[in-house]
């Protein structure tokens, strides 16, 4: 069994302008000590499906199912899931600056998410647990630093800082949304490498949510490529960059200076502007930024479908057609002469 | 580095930027200062790209504005077209030297149509004003792929890469000589960016533009960019062409910066090397004396921390590539296994893994 299973997930927010719907339906599951991806852009709804797991969405309309260790998230009073968050499933947030609190201690934060799940723990037990984490996580002279306000730490501290809270409860999952985002690159280094040694220390399950393929490259497993709020291709890293099927993926690394377009050639980057999620269009959401639609994509939504072992694509393009070698590009061209009916369409 | 060149559009001459920080109610006194800028010499060529790359608060959207006219500086001079940028900038430099800014939200007004804030600089200068601007301005809007009548349409309508779009046309008007371009696509989305990147360099052939490139992403300015300066804390690091400093890289914070960049090539990014600097940027208010990356560097020895290297050719270099460092690195060294030969603040974690 996996530790996590979502199953067709749904979250949508009632706003003035209609019901954006967030996330339409995302389905996936990640083992104990793996490393699931999500990628995606702005407003793909990668973060909003993890929050709503954490019950972190208030508001929110939600339907499916997400079962961690065989319990459904999603249907859990505020207690329980009170006490799944922080022992079993712990999050990192982007911006470490607003997500500790300003006028109370880094130490003083540790030891109070300790103590709310562990009540018997003395103050000077979970200090000194403080201490150990904030040394763990590379924070120089921790003993001296745990008195310190999270405003006298430098921003890749502080993500450093969140890394040891989330890590104190010693959970079974920990979801990472965008922690690198707002770091400079060689601290971007820094903390990756940080949580790849935990990762592989504590055999923790790691959700890493971002924008940026050359993180997923460095460490994902799996990973989930999102699109207007669902997933349009699931596969391992690997084959997502040697092999991507979903036209989306494919203009993602063509579009990237260090991925597939770059040096030297021109950027090939993706038309138009991702949809809007209150009226998403018709059929395959992509169709309308699509360099290979077919007549069907601007009807029938494409589903999830196996176009290789473990490789999931959204996209009615033939299963063979994957990867940006030329072979590929002439099934599909093939297939869009055959799919196109109307001229000029 | 002559003086004579005349291909050089600016050339900064031992800038000096730093901003007081004053206390006190009545009688404010400076207490410290920021060294923003700290000592930058450079030359932007004519229909080159002048790529700068560092990490935040090492100075480079300080200097990018010096060189715009927007801050005075503290010491030393800037030069454009031979002529010295004084603490007022007249007209004509205003019309040659345009700004392109980071945040297409923040930098556009939000109560303004589109029309207008592109036709500002015409109302500005003096240069066309009624159907004459507006001609003008619908012609910039295709220009940078907009559709002309949305000529009416406030900066909400539009989305962040559009309204990047709308920056650019702006910059634009006056038909610049050079445009100083702050990060204009790191607030965009992967897909939107390399729009408008195309954009930029499709400018560029078609009107012989040139730009000052800043970033931090270092993928993106080696492919926008001629030339390539590094700066770390106010000063320039290492200075050369694009392709030289990708392939060779001498200064160790150059190597550090390139091993760290995003790579999405999976077995690639499992080839390279990564060298995982100690520590953090240390604060421009009271920077480490000599070379000021000794705290940070793998390679630092004590003459690090008391003599300042020189930005000069190193042996074995181009002519144009210039590094301040006492120990280039070499082609073929393994950065990531060195270690310093001075005590450095540690930021290993103290994991049970064993190294």
């Amino acid at each position: 069994m996996s530790l996590l299973e979502v199953t067709d997930l749904k979250v949508s927010f009632n706003t003035s302008d209609g019901v954006v719907q967030a996330v339409r339906g995302m389905t996936f599951s990640i083992d104990r000590g793996k490393t699931l991806g999500i990628v995606g852009e702005s407003g793909s709804g990668k973060s909003v499906s993890t929050q709503t797991l954490m019950g972190l969405t208030p508001g929110a309309k939600v339907s499916g199912q997400a079962l961690f260790e065989g319990q459904d998230l999603l249907t859990m009073n505020p207690d329980q899931l009170r006490r799944i968050r922080g022992p079993q499933i712990s999050m990192i947030f982007q911006d470490p600056l607003s997500s500790l609190h300003p006028l109370y201690k880094v130490g003083w934060q540790i030891v109070e998410m300790i103590r709310a799940h562990e009540p018997n723990v003395s103050k000077a037990d979970a200090r000194k647990r403080a201490v150990e984490l904030l040394g763990m996580v590379g924070i120089p002279q921790p003993d001296r630093r745990v008195d310190d306000y999270p405003h006298q730490f430098s921003g890749g501290m502080r993500q450093r800082a969140m890394i040891a809270m989330a890590l104190a409860l010693n959970p079974k999952l920990i979801i990472a949304d965008e922690p690198t985002t707002a770091l400079d690159a060689t601290v971007q280094a820094q903390i990756l490498d940080l949580m790849l040694r935990l990762q592989r220390e504590f055999d923790t399950a790691l959700i890493m949510i971002t924008h940026d393929l050359g993180v997923i490259a460095d460490l994902a497993d799996d990973v989930l490529v999102m699109y207007a709020g669902k997933p349009v291709e699931h596969t391992d890293r690997r084959s997502l960059y040697y092999g991507s099927h979903h036209p989306y993926s494919a203009g993602l690394l063509r579009s990237i200076p260090s991925g597939a377009g770059g040096r030297g050639g021109r950027l090939i980057p993706i038309a138009g502007q991702p949809p809007s999620l209150i009226s998403p269009p018709p059929g395959c959401s992509f169709h309308p930024r699509c360099p290979y639609a077919m007549d069907t994509c601007r009807v029938n939504e494409p589903p999830l479908r196996e176009v290789a072992a473990g490789h999931g694509s959204a996209c009615w393009l033939p299963k063979e057609a994957r990867g940006l070698g030329p072979e590929a590009e002439q099934l599909r061209e093939n297939a869009v002469a055959e799919g196109r009916t109307e001229v000029g369409a | 580095m002559s003086d004579v060149s005349g291909d050089v559009l600016v050339k900064v001459e031992d800038a000096y930027k730093h901003f007081p920080i004053k206390q006190g109610i009545i009688f404010k006194h400076e207490v410290a200062r920021v060294h923003a800028v700290d000592g930058v010499n450079l030359e932007v060529r004519r229909g080159e790209t002048l790529g700068i790359v560092g990490e935040s608060g090492c100075g480079k959207s300080t200097l990018a504005r010096c060189i715009t006219g927007l801050h005075p500086l503290t010491k030393g001079r800037i030069l454009f077209e031979g002529k010295e940028i004084g603490s007022s900038p007249d007209k004509a430099f205003r019309r040659d030297v345009q700004m392109i800014f980071q945040d297409p939200y923040g930098s556009l007004n939000p109560r303004r149509r589109v029309g207008a804030i592109i036709g500002d600089p015409f109302d500005i200068h003096g240069i066309a004003d009624g159907a004459e601007r507006k001609r003008r301005v619908q012609e910039l809007m295709e220009l940078v792929g907009l559709n002309p009548e949305h000529y009416n349409r406030f900066p909400a309508e539009f989305s962040g890469g559009q309204r990047q779009r709308i920056g650019v046309a702006r910059a634009l008007a006056l038909k610049p000589k050079l445009i100083v371009c702050d990060e204009p696509v790191s607030a965009l989305d992967v897909s939107i960016q390399a729009q408008v990147i195309n954009l930029l360099k499709d400018l560029q052939d078609e009107l012989g533009l040139t730009y000052i490139f800043i970033a931090h992403d270092l993928s993106v300015v080696e492919y926008v960019s001629d030339r390539v300066a590094v700066m770390y804390l106010g000063k320039i690091t290492e200075n050369a062409e694009s392709e030289e400093l990708y392939a060779k890289p001498r200064h160790p914070y150059t190597n550090a910066l390139l091993s760290a960049a995003s790579v999405a090539d999976p077995d690639e990014a499992a080839k390279r090397e990564r060298i995982i600097l100690t520590g953090d940027v240390p604060s421009p208010i009271k920077p480490p004396s000599a070379c000021r990356f000794h705290p940070r560097c793998p390679k630092a020895q004590p003459i690090c921390s008391t003599e300042e290297p020189e930005l000069i050719v190193r042996e074995g270099d181009d002519a144009d590539h210039l590094t301040a460092c006492h120990f280039p690195v070499q082609l073929g060294e393994h950065l990531a296994r060195a270690r310093a030969g001075i005590a450095q603040e540690s930021t290993e974690p103290t994991l049970g893994v064993s190294e």
